[in-house]
């Protein structure tokens, strides 16, 4: 974070072999160990939520239920009756992510969905999906979509390419949007964090000063569980929205 | 001694307020050497990097199959559990509403009826009294009506005895006065033929 006058933001986002020898053959690291935690988080809660299986359910049972019913609405009402089919990918997909935004809101965690390869998979994973399940159920009509409906055939030159830039962004700006948003979070957080050591090594003043940067980074902290489910948020409801398409006739 | 206390109170604002002002100096002095060395997140040559893309997919797979195959299914049971117990109790609750309409709407017919029962027998009541009140006050007419017709029989004997009583009565009084008067007795026959033709002709 901090050594001696500079700051090394970006250090946090290195990766490191965890389980020794072991992990660094199967190039285990940080990364893949929050993922595991984020899978055991998210099935624990709906494990343990649901143990008591009552009609009437406790707070915890609630929760559960309450997740359950935000992303299977989500689902079907942004994707239709079709929606039902895809609710567990959206689930998995929603939670895996809120978990390991979170995750890495932790002292001596990591947050995965800073590194732009897995939010880069992860929206990968969905375009393929949206691309498969078009050619399903719409064929080669699927391909019609690049050719705006009404536009004049004389802009088809121009359309068509734009047309296909913009669906091949999809990814693109569906990764970035994630990646983005952690990686500057995690960034403010520790420049702030080297603020107040440094600042606290600067006598009495240093030490009134430095209580500045731990206020910011408290703010920063509600942001940031703010931005954290929001990321998560915007990510399922575009792939949601993809889905739609893709099923759409 | 006040003054001395205000005193010291602008000096600490005076102080607080120039710390404050030398914040964002000393915070920019204070990490000269701020520096980005590129991003590790971009270092595609590190195996750990695509080795965590190998291993998220991976773990994000069984964790789809173990939410789809097990976890969401419980969820799923335990809401479907509950709506079903909801619409079944629903069902008992409107069963059992029905049934209550049913007992209430036969209430109110059973109190109508009773109601009805009641005042049938009160109008009965009340024509059989008025009947025989009407029974009662017509015998006593008829009673009085006969005591009436007996009076007026005795009443028309009683004045025929005393009009035929006052013949003899007119005739002995004019035998009387004739005699006190005249001196002279006169004849009985005589009398009595003025006397009957003088009460004739008053109608006696």
């Amino acid at each position: 974070m901090a050594a001696g006058s500079s700051i090394d933001a970006l250090g946090q986002f290195e990766l490191h072999p965890v389980l020794g020898a072991l992990g660094e053959s199967l190039r285990f690291s940080q990364s893949p160990m929050m993922m595991i935690v984020a899978a055991l988080l998210v099935l624990a809660f709906l494990y343990v939520g649901m143990r008591p299986a009552a009609v009437v359910p406790g707070r915890l049972q609630a929760a559960a239920e309450m997740c359950y019913d935000f992303i299977y609405n989500m689902a079907v009402d942004t994707i239709g009756v079709e929606g039902k089919a895809f609710f567990p990918f959206v689930f998995t997909l929603f939670f895996f992510i809120l978990a390991g935004n979170y995750l890495g809101l932790l002292p001596f965690s990591f947050a995965f969905t800073s590194h732009i390869a897995v939010t880069l998979a992860l929206a990968l994973m969905v375009f393929c999906l949206s691309i498969i399940v078009s050619l399903k159920v719409q064929g080669a009509k699927f391909f019609a979509h690049f050719m705006p409906a009404g536009a004049p055939k004389a802009l088809a030159p121009l359309l068509i390419p734009i047309e296909i830039l913009s669906f091949l962004s999809r990814p693109v700006s569906l990764s970035i949007r994630l990646f983005a948003n952690m990686v500057a979070g995690h960034v403010m957080f520790d420049m702030f964090a080297a603020f107040t050591i440094m600042l606290a090594g600067l006598g009495f003043f240093g030490d009134i000063i430095a209580v500045g940067p731990v206020v910011i980074n408290i703010a920063l902290m509600a942001l940031e569980l703010l931005v954290g489910a929001l990321q998560a948020y915007v990510f399922a409801i575009l792939t949601c929205i993809y889905l739609r398409e893709a099923v759409a006739h | 001694m006040a003054r001395a206390v205000m005193y010291n109170n602008i000096r600490r604002a005076k102080s607080f307020l120039a710390s404050s002002a030398l914040a964002l100096p000393l915070m920019a002095m204070a990490a000269p050497g701020a520096r980005a060395e590129g991003m590790p997140q971009l270092d595609f040559g590190n195996p750990y990097v695509i080795g965590q893309v190998i291993w998220g997919a991976g773990i994000f797979l069984v964790l789809y199959l173990l939410l789809s195959r097990s976890a969401l299914p419980k969820v799923e049971k335990v809401l479907s559990l509950r709506r079903q117990t909801i619409e079944t109790d629903l069902g008992i609750a409107h069963k059992a509403k029905t049934r209550a309409d049913e007992a209430v709407a036969d209430l109110h017919a059973a109190r109508r009826k009773a109601l009805a029962d009641a005042q049938a027998n009160v109008d009965k009541v009340v024509e059989e009294a008025r009947l025989a009140a009407a029974r009662q006050t017509e015998e006593m007419n008829a009673r009085l009506a006969a005591e009436i017709s007996d009076a007026e029989t005795r009443i028309a004997q009683a004045r025929t005895q005393a009009l035929a009583s006052v013949r003899e009565i007119s005739t002995n009084t004019a035998e009387t006065l004739i005699n006190q008067l005249s001196g002279i007795a006169a004849p009985a026959d005589f009398v009595t033929a003025k006397v009957g033709s003088a009460a004739a002709a008053r109608g006696l």
